[in-house]
């Protein structure tokens, strides 16, 4: 038996079994970077996906429980040579040392600015507090989000 | 009190103090910080950084026929931006355009052995070879160029753009030259290097050439490598270091859904599965097997009872004495910091991969030869059958778990010839076997006069070594599991300038009296290794509290008592410029709890320059801790890239400030007790200071001087002092938690 799973904006039929996380799926089967694997518990946010514009720990949900609903992906929201506003504000600010922790930063961003596209810095620092960076990058990553909700309001 | 600092004690020692003390230091200062191995042999000793051990130019340069070059380094991309600021030195000195330079870092086939990626050693060592080489280069173009266009060779000049021309309008391009020279030749040690009016690439904020893909979801990582036919493998293990499980039959195991192959030898074994998924999931089941301890029980009292409870010998660090006024004011104190984790967000990874008769090992050890080392005494297997390539992987600060995983990979490569296999670590695997930063113990009793000028410094630190590396098989896991087992070797010292528990233990400071003792302890109740800053996190952490302390009973300005005491104008310069840029002549106290302090070092006295100024605000009812704002100022000689230095001395403070106010790997007498971020928190976003601001301080002309580590002690330290300002209280014993500060605040 296959699942069908939709992911930025494709349909996917997977051969995982439905107890799976989707993490798993989306690395081994779809081969997607983005998403990564950082603890399996839903305390460090490096698995961050979107279901339906929701952040989610894609290594908390089953492939089974996402039904019908659409999976996004950090590849979903640009690309190397076209990246997102997001992405692009993350680059300039050089919002990264290792970057394991970044896609996932970025995704919980994404879902934040897409809900509230002028928030305050205690907003943001609020939203983005289930993700977990080790190299002390915060400072980078709240100024890149700030820098996105600037260009994303001037662009309006 | 140094109750065991004695002149006897430092007579009785005094053996060890010499054997040291005569160490040359510029030979000391080892590739990699003395972590590790003894580096590659030294064949070239007039030579600049790693050049010494590789003086020939095609070890480090390529020039192709586009006039494109390929750089070789041995070092490794950790998510300190290396790739990109050799990249710059490269571009810079070749006089080429950062887009036609291609970097390859650490692989043993391709690159020169340059020991470890640690230490802050890779650009003073290795930056500095490439530095020179690519000078080299440019210099035999020109000449090459010379004799082509049969003109001087001093009128010529290269155009950044991969060309040189003449003073009378003749042009050739590095690609029709390249040919026809070759670089087979040894580097020379005063090449002309170029000079910051004329730098285009180097002092400039090149973009970091890895964030690209790291954002937008290319293959950045290890864990990102998908090689055909690649098989899963977990390893299976009981919860942390020490234990065994008692595992049902092979058959038992391989008859289990999914389960590819089992592989076990001694007390190694690990599953292999095509699906990811499958094998953890047939890990799990497993992992409830009932386990057993096979080791001594964990001490489990306070870091001091632990360590003051094993036999330690004495080294000698400093051991000065001057005549001096008497002491008015005194301070004694004992400082700690506890176990701490290296947190890596990403457990650890390796793949392994048996094609045809050579081994490939991936691995994001910060020692990819070691790796190679490891694996062929581990597999008996001859060491030119087996080729280890750095990839990277989640932030690592040092030897967190991954040596261990890239052995194990290794091993169950073997089992299944041809079948790349892909091995990662789960959380709590990581957080249960890795091997901690060591905990530490310092005790201080120093004194000042009645011109609060310090006349007594004596100084004691308790730690086990930091270093302890794999070089061979007996430094993994696997290699102490399998059947014959390899032998961890005993724990050694890292000898002075560098140190390990004693890294800056000899404060920077002109101090009369000077007694420093270093009581190593060998015997390892729980597994450690380097973990960032080595010993500098305390012991720079207890230098400048006492600072602060004397300070307060001298009815001194800390900066003032600092400047008293400093001689090094670098030293003084970045002291007064983090002041200046922070305020700290005209901070003034608005409200309760609100506190104000700095700290100050010289990454080993030897790196890079670090101070730090900081305000803060504790809550009263909660005991937590707001930084409002810190200022820090970095001197790490000539810069590559301005905002590659602010990105790591950043780094390094919300690192420190996460270790000081949160950080202790818990034991009880089985296991280790913190095996997820629930049990063993670090900062997250809320905590984070408001403000940070990082000046850099520039030095045209400097050598390079390594700065990812310089901020680690200092941040802690400044902590602790504007929360003694803020509450009157001393806190000393690292974790300092809401819990413990509310519990000392709540009296008053």
């Amino acid at each position: 038996m296959t699942l069908s799973i939709v992911v930025n904006g494709k349909d996917h039929e997977v051969a995982s079994d439905p107890d799976t996380p989707l993490l798993y799926v989306l690395r081994d089967e779809l081969e997607l970077n983005g998403a990564k694997y950082g603890c399996g518990l839903g305390q460090c946010g490096a698995c961050t996906v979107h279901i339906e514009n929701k952040a989610v720990f894609s290594c908390l949900t089953p492939v089974g429980a996402i039904g019908d609903r659409w999976v996004r992906t950090l590849e979903g929201l640009g690309s190397i040579d076209s990246p997102s506003i997001l992405q692009k504000a993350f680059q300039d600010e050089q919002a990264a040392q290792c970057g394991y922790c970044i896609a996932g930063m970025i995704m919980r961003a994404q879902a934040l600015l897409e809900k509230n596209p002028k928030p305050t810095d205690d907003e943001i620092r609020e939203h983005m507090q289930p993700n977990l960076c080790r190299c002390g990058t915060h400072s980078r990553i709240l100024r890149a989000i700030r820098r996105a909700s600037d260009v994303m309001s001037k662009e309006g | 009190m140094v109750g065991n600092i004695t002149r006897r004690s430092f007579l009785a020692a005094s053996g060890i103090a010499v054997a040291f003390s005569l160490t040359r230091p510029a030979l000391a200062q080892l590739a990699g910080g003395g972590e590790g191995g003894p580096g590659p042999a030294v064949v070239a000793p007039g030579l600049p950084g790693s050049l010494k051990s590789w003086p020939y130019l095609d070890a480090w340069i390529q020039l192709d026929n586009a006039g494109k070059a390929t750089v070789f380094s041995g070092k490794a991309e950790l998510g300190q931006g290396i790739k990109t600021a050799l990249l710059q030195v490269a571009a810079e000195e070749l006089d080429l355009p950062p887009r036609d330079v291609t970097l390859v870092t650490v692989d043993t086939l391709r690159t020169p052995d340059e020991g470890l990626t640690a230490g802050s050693h890779s650009m003073q060592d290795g930056g500095t070879a490439i530095r020179n080489a690519a000078a080299n280069v440019r210099m035999l173009l020109l000449r090459q160029a010379a004799i082509v266009l049969n003109t001087d060779v001093d009128s010529l000049i290269t155009t950044g753009a991969g060309t040189i021309v003449s003073n009378d309008g003749k042009t050739i391009g590095y690609g029709q030259i390249a040919g026809s020279l070759t670089l087979h030749v040894q580097a020379i040690a005063d090449a002309p290097l170029r000079s910051k009016p004329q730098f285009r690439t180097m002092g400039h904020n090149l973009p970091r050439v890895d964030i690209p893909a790291k954002t937008t979801g290319g293959a950045a990582f290890i864990h990102d490598m998908r090689l055909p036919g690649m098989l899963h493998a977990r390893v299976l293990r009981g919860p942390s270091e020490g234990t065994r499980l008692s595992l049902p039959s092979a058959d038992e195991i391989e008859a289990m859904p999914g389960v590819f192959k089992y592989v076990r030898n001694g007390d190694f074994a690990a599953i292999l599965a095509e699906r990811e998924w499958d094998a953890i999931k047939a890990m799990r089941t497993l992992q409830s097997a009932p386990y057993e301890l096979t080791r001594a029980p964990f001490p489990h009292g306070s870091v001091d009872e632990t360590l003051k409870a094993l036999p330690w010998r004495d080294i000698v660090i400093l051991d000065t004495d001057a005549v001096v006024a008497n002491p008015v004011k005194s301070v004694a104190q004992k400082y700690s910091r506890h176990w701490i984790s290296h947190g890596s967000i990403g457990p650890s990874c390796a793949i392994a991969w048996l094609n045809d008769d050579l081994l490939t090992i991936w691995t994001h050890s910060q020692g990819t030869f070691d790796v190679r080392r490891v694996a062929s005494e581990l597999l008996g297997r001859p060491i030119e059958k087996i080729r280890a390539i750095h990839a990277e992987g989640a932030g690592c600060y040092g030897q967190n778990g991954a040596d261990d995983v890239a052995a194990e990979a290794a091993m169950l490569a073997m089992a299944v010839p041809g079948r790349p296999v892909r091995l990662q670590w789960m959380r709590e695997q990581e957080f249960g076997w890795e091997p901690l930063g060591p905990g530490m113990v310092t005790e201080v009793d120093a004194a000042i006069d009645s011109n609060s000028r310090i006349v007594r410094w004596n100084y004691g630190v308790w730690s086990n070594p930091h270093n302890n590396r794999p070089v061979g098989a007996g430094g993994v896991l696997i290699g102490n599991e399998v059947q014959p087992p390899f032998q961890p070797p005993e724990g050694k010292p890292i000898p002075m300038p560098e140190g390990d528990g004693s890294r800056n233990s000899n404060p920077l400071y002109a101090l009369p009296n000077m007694h420093v003792v270093y009581h190593f302890i060998k015997d390892m109740p729980i597994r450690v290794s380097a973990l960032r800053s080595l010993g500098a996190h305390l012991n720079v952490f207890s230098i400048e509290s006492t600072f602060d302390e004397l300070a307060l009973a001298g009815g001194i300005d800390p900066l003032d008592l600092r400047l008293n005491h400093m001689e090094d104008e670098r030293a003084r310069n970045v002291m007064q410029t983090a002041a200046a840029n922070f305020g700290w002549r005209k901070r003034q106290k608005t409200k309760p709890l609100q506190g104000f302090g700095m700290a100050f070092a010289r990454y080993k006295n030897l790196g890079a320059y670090c101070a730090i100024c900081m305000e803060i605000t504790v809550e009263r009812d909660t005991g937590l801790i707001t930084v409002q704002r810190v200022q820090a100022a970095t001197d790490c000689g000539e810069i590559v890239s301005p905002n590659g230095v602010q990105n790591q001395v950043e780094g390094a403070i919300i690192q420190s400030l996460s270790w000081c106010v949160h950080e202790a790997a818990m034991n009880d007498g089985t296991i280790r007790t913190t095996f997820d971020w629930s049990a063993y928190p670090i900062l997250r976003f809320i905590e984070v200071p408001r403000k940070i601001d990082v000046t850099v301080v520039e030095q045209p002309g400097q050598p390079f001087l390594g700065v990812a580590e310089c901020g680690q002690g200092p941040t802690s330290a400044a902590l602790a002092n504007a929360l003694a300002d803020a509450t009157g209280v001393r806190f000393t014993h690292m974790p300092l938690t809401p819990d413990k500060v509310r519990a000392a605040i709540v009296t008053f």
